[in-house]
């Protein structure tokens, strides 16, 4: 089933307590989704680069040497980082398998992935210069607890409360997915894509990776891609609705902005608020009262339709 | 497994699923045949047990809930003549599978509202998700906002009024009943009916498989006047009819007792 969120606040200045208010929307959506929960927040937009890495799994199993080994494996992560030439690193270990980490670095953000990715089972989650991506197995409260995201303060943010349906539930399954090679964007989806192998298999031959066997991992891929030859969020998105078949409502995030997708058949829901300063929307609206004190208007967009807001 | 609802826990069982505790709260203000609940710190449970206590228990004919702030199955099953007004929105699956209540919902509504309604007549101020009315039997449902996609979708009775637009696949396999659209409706109207009809003011953005304009009889007019004096809707617009076609129909080698037992 899954339910998705999202939030953003017009007014630009930021100062928002973005990840306490996805908390919020997503544990009101527990029901929806309990396997897992993920985030993609969006901070004050920085100089530096902030990178989201895991190097095992929730689940995997604690063999003799697993500490260890994770211990050799961070080591390599930052050798390899300097190698690419990031300076100023500054590493907060966040659980016991992921990882935080700041540095300066103005060269390719693919091949910078591509070098910490090829150390045994490091699968990169968010990079950008705004955009963090948080996820894990269990409810918005745990997972918010585990990452302190209730002081997260920023602009805007997506998030997603897990059924897994079609692969399995581990971190790697779970959402938003990190637009790899692309940085600060973000996807969050609801539904199925019944042409997921073909898209897969053709943005495998343009060189990108998939860490998953989710068929959402396909969007966030597909509409870098699409960004990465010229469209603007909407026009990629637009494109999306005529290429992905399947049933879905998605949302992207860029640092900027936030857009939402919902198929031909208008299958799946959502549910949505645009007041003076704030535009919030969820798969039911349970959530959005969940952020909003006051008697709200919200309505559900139809069949085909894209929207886009900007902060 | 504990959650929290406004300013109360609500207790769960180990699977997170099913509230142990099953009383009804007794919060109600009980007035001389009328009843406010403010449902604000309650959950969904909490809430339907309170409605039915009053309802059947207390001998209450007109409920208020206030603060229903968009939660999910409430006003279900409710099999009593009464008035109940929601002073505020609903999630999904509200008022599902009701016989004989008069609802008023002030806010706005999720998915499937009025499923399976028996009879009754349920009157929603704002908009509706998906799905509104579906397999509905009876009665009369009047959403003043917009609905999303496949309104009616199995409908076998009752009628259904939308002042506002219309979503995709609205009528879906409908088998009898009406629907009176008054607002623009998506692609894919009335696709694979059976039965019953669909009056449109709107544009019509594409036809479904198998539904054609229908030939409008002073019967219709009649119809439609009066369910808008009925429910003080102003004067009602031109509406353009639509039937089945009956291309796809199969059932015309059944007996007319077997017609009726099927549909």
């Amino acid at each position: 089933m899954c339910g998705i969120a999202g939030v953003i606040y017009k007014d630009n200045g930021g100062g928002h307590a973005v990840g306490h208010d996805m908390t919020r929307m997503l544990q009101s959506m527990k029901h929806r989704g309990p396997d897992s929960t993920g985030y993609a927040l969006y901070g004050p937009v920085e100089q530096q680069i902030v990178m989201r890495y895991k190097l095992a799994d929730a689940n995997d199993p604690r063999d003799f040497d697993f500490e260890q080994r994770l211990d050799h494996h961070q080591r390599e992560v930052e050798t390899r980082l300097r190698a690419c030439g990031a300076r100023g690193l500054e590493v907060e270990k966040e659980t016991g398998y992921a990882y935080r980490i700041t540095f300066d670095y103005d060269g390719e953000l693919k091949a910078l992935t591509d070098a910490v990715e090829d150390v045994p089972n490091v699968e990169v989650l968010s990079l950008g210069h705004s955009l963090e991506i948080i996820k894990d197995l269990g409810d918005a409260e745990q997972v918010s607890q585990q990452y302190r995201l209730d002081g997260f303060v920023g602009t805007h943010a997506i998030g997603h409360v897990r059924m897994a349906t079609e692969s399995d539930v581990d971190i790697s399954g779970a959402h938003p997915y990190w637009a790899y090679p692309f940085g600060d964007v973000a996807v969050v989806h609801n539904g199925q894509l019944t042409n997921y192998f073909h898209w897969k298999h053709r943005l495998e031959r343009s060189g990108h990776r998939f860490q998953s066997e989710c068929d959402s991992e396909v969007i966030a891929v597909y509409l870098a891609e699409k960004m990465s030859e010229g469209y603007s969020l909407e026009d990629a998105m637009r494109e999306s609705l005529d290429e992905l078949d399947g049933v879905f409502t998605y949302i992207c995030v860029t640092s900027d902005a936030l857009g939402v997708a919902k198929d031909a058949m208008a299958a799946k829901p959502l549910v949505l608020y645009e007041g003076e300063d704030v535009v919030a929307l969820a798969s039911e609206e349970i959530a959005i009262r969940a952020i909003v004190d006051h008697e709200i208007e919200t309505w559900d967009p139809y069949e085909g339709e894209v929207m886009v807001w900007t902060r | 497994m504990d959650s929290l609802v406004g300013e109360r826990m609500i207790r769960y069982d180990a699977r997170g699923l099913v509230e142990v505790d099953d009383a009804a709260p007794m919060v109600a203000e009980i007035e001389g045949g009328r009843a406010v609940v403010d449902a604000k710190d309650l959950s969904t449970r909490k809430i339907n047990l309170e409605l039915r206590r009053l309802l059947y228990e207390e001998g209450v004919k007109e409920v208020t809930v206030l603060n229903p702030g968009a939660k999910h199955s409430l006003g279900v099953g409710i099999l009593t003549r009464c008035k109940i007004t929601f002073d505020g929105s609903l999630g999904y699956f509200g008022c599902g599978i009701i016989d004989g209540p008069e609802i008023h919902i002030k806010g706005r509504v999720g998915w499937s509202v009025c499923e399976n309604m028996m009879s009754g007549v349920v009157v929603i101020d704002s908009n509706a998700g998906s799905l509104t009315g579906a397999a509905m039997r009876g009665g009369d449902l009047v959403i003043k906002g917009q609905v999303g996609a496949r309104t009616g979708v199995d409908q076998k009775g009752g009628t259904i009024i939308v002042l506002g637009r219309a979503g995709s696949m609205t009528g879906f396999m409908l088998q009898r009943g009406r629907m009176i659209l008054c607002g623009d409706v998506g692609p894919g109207l009335g696709d694979s009916m059976y039965d019953g009809t669909i009056y449109v003011a709107g544009k019509v953005r594409s036809l479904g498989i198998d539904c054609v304009p229908g030939e409008w009889t002073d019967a219709d007019t009649e119809l439609i006047e009066r369910k808008f004096r009925i429910y003080d809707l102003g004067s009602p617009p031109d509406f353009q009819k639509f039937v089945c076609g009956k291309k796809l129909y199969n059932y015309d080698n059944l007996e007319p007792s077997e017609r009726k037992l099927v549909l």
